[in-house]
């Protein structure tokens, strides 16, 4: 790419320190951390759709968490437009929250009770000081219409409670798009929604990014990545371990943990009677990653030239994996 | 089926009191029968009465809860005395695996000494026996015996999920009702869990209702499966048959809703939201959502009619719909 993606992050690094305790402190006992995001890298272009899949305690959310500087990253770089916002401080960074903004998982939790639609989508104007007004109710009304609640006024003045769980999603992501921001970091929009008004929220995602607006979404849900991402990036323990365009990476995995991970995804047709390739065991914790490839310890295929080599990605193109049996 | 069923529902229903005179139909007369070894999913969005259901069968409703309607267990109508008719059945014939069942052990007691005080409190078992039938139990869902002695914040969340399911199945129950036993898990952790149900129910007979809203979850897993909605009982055949040939468009629909990992077709959301049950329902309740809806649906609830081998319908299109 020529221009500089909307947001490109560069070998991040989230740690968590553990808590020792009292007693660990004071007997110098020695200092753990939490890898939970070990040198990520990731791209997203304007009127892109990107998928971040993977299991609990991967490292998806800490990473869209750094995305956002909801938390100072370790090491590393996050470009938002061209300008790294890791090293910025809260004031310099607040003119730039406005480029980037996040809709949480749980609609029923993210918005105030106590607030009405109306005062939840314009907090946002008021707090980045933006029009006057009549231009913040006009562009509330444009919000909420963007989102899909229309006609706007029906909603307005209605509670969250008065609210069905797909439209407080819809709220949710109207405050988020009252800004007009570029970028739309989208943590498991629709896991806590019932299947029937799930399509509903992902095609209205699908229409902003046709827009130009560049979407990361984070999901544990292949499924849902496969049907409306460009691409998909799959972590593991902390590290992208492929990545690739949407179908290519399902229809044709190449890492392991992909590929075992395609296989165990369940299929909605019952002929579907495909093998599975169960691994045994849970994800180690990321306190304790491997040697070696972090993978090693549960692959088929991996043998001891896996304990030797970190792989990083690889592979011609667009879809790559992290594998050095490949 | 040939087999006679080990569970039968019929025409149940359950209304909670909500005060000042108003009253939520959670379940409006819904029928059902499982035989042994089956495996049947009850699908359904949020609120359209699985879980009540589930507590039913279980006698585990809220005190404000009230209940009307006959389940038979091989035959015994276990509903007719109330509590006391129920009570010798709760656990040692039907168990329950609830949602979230592997945070509910208490934290500062071992795993096996909680599996072993079930047994006690049931007396199927106590002392020496009870222990060894608990290491049993616990080789069962693949957890090594010695393991018995670990506190659950030692065991991962799938584990605690196999120690739940082997608590249930501590007093040999005949029918396990698994409430989303995967839903709070990933995906992997899922289909080992999902592997094991289907060992127990294929090895022991067990007969298994797997509520979840997850329909790829029972296409995979299950024989047959009931699709609620508002209550009742919409469509309930062969996993199979609802998918090739769905006879009520709510679940043709609901399929339709669900993306596929490698499927080509467009997802398709289903308009509006289920009715509200605390005002009675007169016409089709899918009726303002459907896509095939005619005059006939405004007026009549459609019954549940057989439409095919072990498949059964609610629709007034039954007959014709593809």
């Amino acid at each position: 790419m020529s221009a500089a993606p909307l947001l490109a992050v560069r070998d991040l690094v989230v740690h968590y320190p553990m808590a020792r305790g009292i007693v660990g402190t004071v007997g110098r006992k020695e200092e753990r951390v939490v890898r939970a995001v070990d040198g990520v890298s990731l791209t997203v272009a304007s009127g892109e759709l990107v998928a971040l899949v993977g299991e609990s305690g991967c490292g998806k959310t800490t990473t869209a968490h750094a995305v956002m500087r909801m938390l100072v990253p370790r090491s590393g770089s996050v470009e938002i437009s061209g300008r790294d916002i890791a090293p910025l401080s809260e004031r310099a960074l607040r003119p730039l929250r406005r480029e980037a903004q996040i809709v949480f998982q749980d609609p029923y939790e993210s918005l105030d009770p106590r607030y009405r639609v109306r005062d939840t989508v314009t907090e946002p104007l008021v707090i980045h000081g933006m029009g006057n007004k009549e231009e913040r109710t006009e562009r509330v009304r444009l919000a909420l219409e963007h989102a899909g609640l229309s006609p706007a006024e029906l909603f307005l003045d209605r509670y969250p409670h008065e609210l069905s769980g797909g439209q407080r999603q819809r709220v949710a992501i109207a405050s988020a798009l009252v800004l007009e921001p570029k970028l739309l970091v989208a943590d498991e929009p629709v896991s806590m929604l019932d299947v029937s008004v799930r399509a509903g929220i992902l095609d209205l995602l699908d229409g902003l990014r046709r827009t130009g607006l560049g979407i990361l979404m984070i999901t544990h849900d292949l499924s849902t990545a496969a049907h409306y991402a460009d691409r998909i990036l799959v972590m593991y323990l902390g590290r992208i371990v492929e990545e690739g365009p949407a179908r290519a990476v399902v229809n044709d995995p190449q890492h392991p943990y992909t590929r075992a991970l395609i296989s165990v995804v369940p299929r909605r047709d019952p002929n579907d009677k495909h093998r599975e390739q169960i691994l045994q065991g849970e994800t180690p914790n990321p306190v304790d990653i491997p040697d070696g490839c972090r993978f090693h310890p549960r692959c088929p295929i991996g043998d001891e030239s896996c304990l030797a080599v970190d792989p990083q990605l690889m592979g011609e193109g667009a879809h790559r994996a992290a594998c050095i049996k490949l | 089926m040939s087999a006679a069923p080990v569970l039968e529902v019929q025409d149940l229903h359950v209304w909670f009191d909500l005060g000042h005179g108003r009253e939520l139909n959670a379940v409006q007369g819904a029928s059902l029968t499982l035989a042994r070894g089956e495996r049947m999913g009850l699908v359904g969005e949020s609120g359209c009465g699985k879980t009540t259901l589930s507590l039913a069968l279980m006698g585990l409703l809220p005190p404000n809860a009230s209940v009307a309607g006959h389940v038979l267990l091989d035959g015994v109508d276990i509903l007719a005395g109330g509590e006391d008719s129920l009570r010798p059945h709760r656990w040692r014939d039907i168990a329950m695996v609830f949602q979230g069942a592997m945070n509910a052990f208490n934290p500062v007691k071992r795993i096996g000494s909680q599996i072993v005080e079930a047994m006690e409190l049931h007396d199927v078992a106590s002392g020496r026996a009870a222990q060894a039938r608990c290491g049993e139990l616990l080789e069962l869902v693949g957890i090594r015996a010695e393991r018995a002695n670990r506190f659950p914040h030692e065991f991962s969340g799938g584990m605690r999920q196999r120690a739940a399911i082997a608590m249930a199945l501590s007093c040999q129950p005949r029918v396990l009702l698994a409430d989303e036993p995967t839903t709070a898990l990933d995906v992997m952790v899922q289909a080992q869990i999902l592997q094991l149900l289907t060992r127990l129910s294929d090895e022991l007979g067990l007969a298994i209702i797997l509520v979840t809203h997850d329909l790829p979850v029972v296409a995979q897993t299950c024989q047959t499966a009931a699709v609620m909605y508002a209550g009742r009982v919409a469509e309930l055949g062969p996993t199979v048959a609802l998918y090739d040939a769905p006879r009520h468009p709510y679940t043709r629909m609901l399929f339709a809703a669900t993306p596929d990992l490698t499927g080509t077709a467009g997802v398709a959301s289903i308009p509006g939201a289920p009715p509200r049950l605390d005002r009675p329902l007169v016409a089709c309740p899918f009726a303002p959502r459907c896509d095939s809806v005619f005059g006939t649906c405004r007026e009549r609830r459609p019954p549940l009619l057989t439409v095919g081998e072990g498949h059964l319908a609610a629709c007034h299109l039954a007959g014709s719909v593809a």
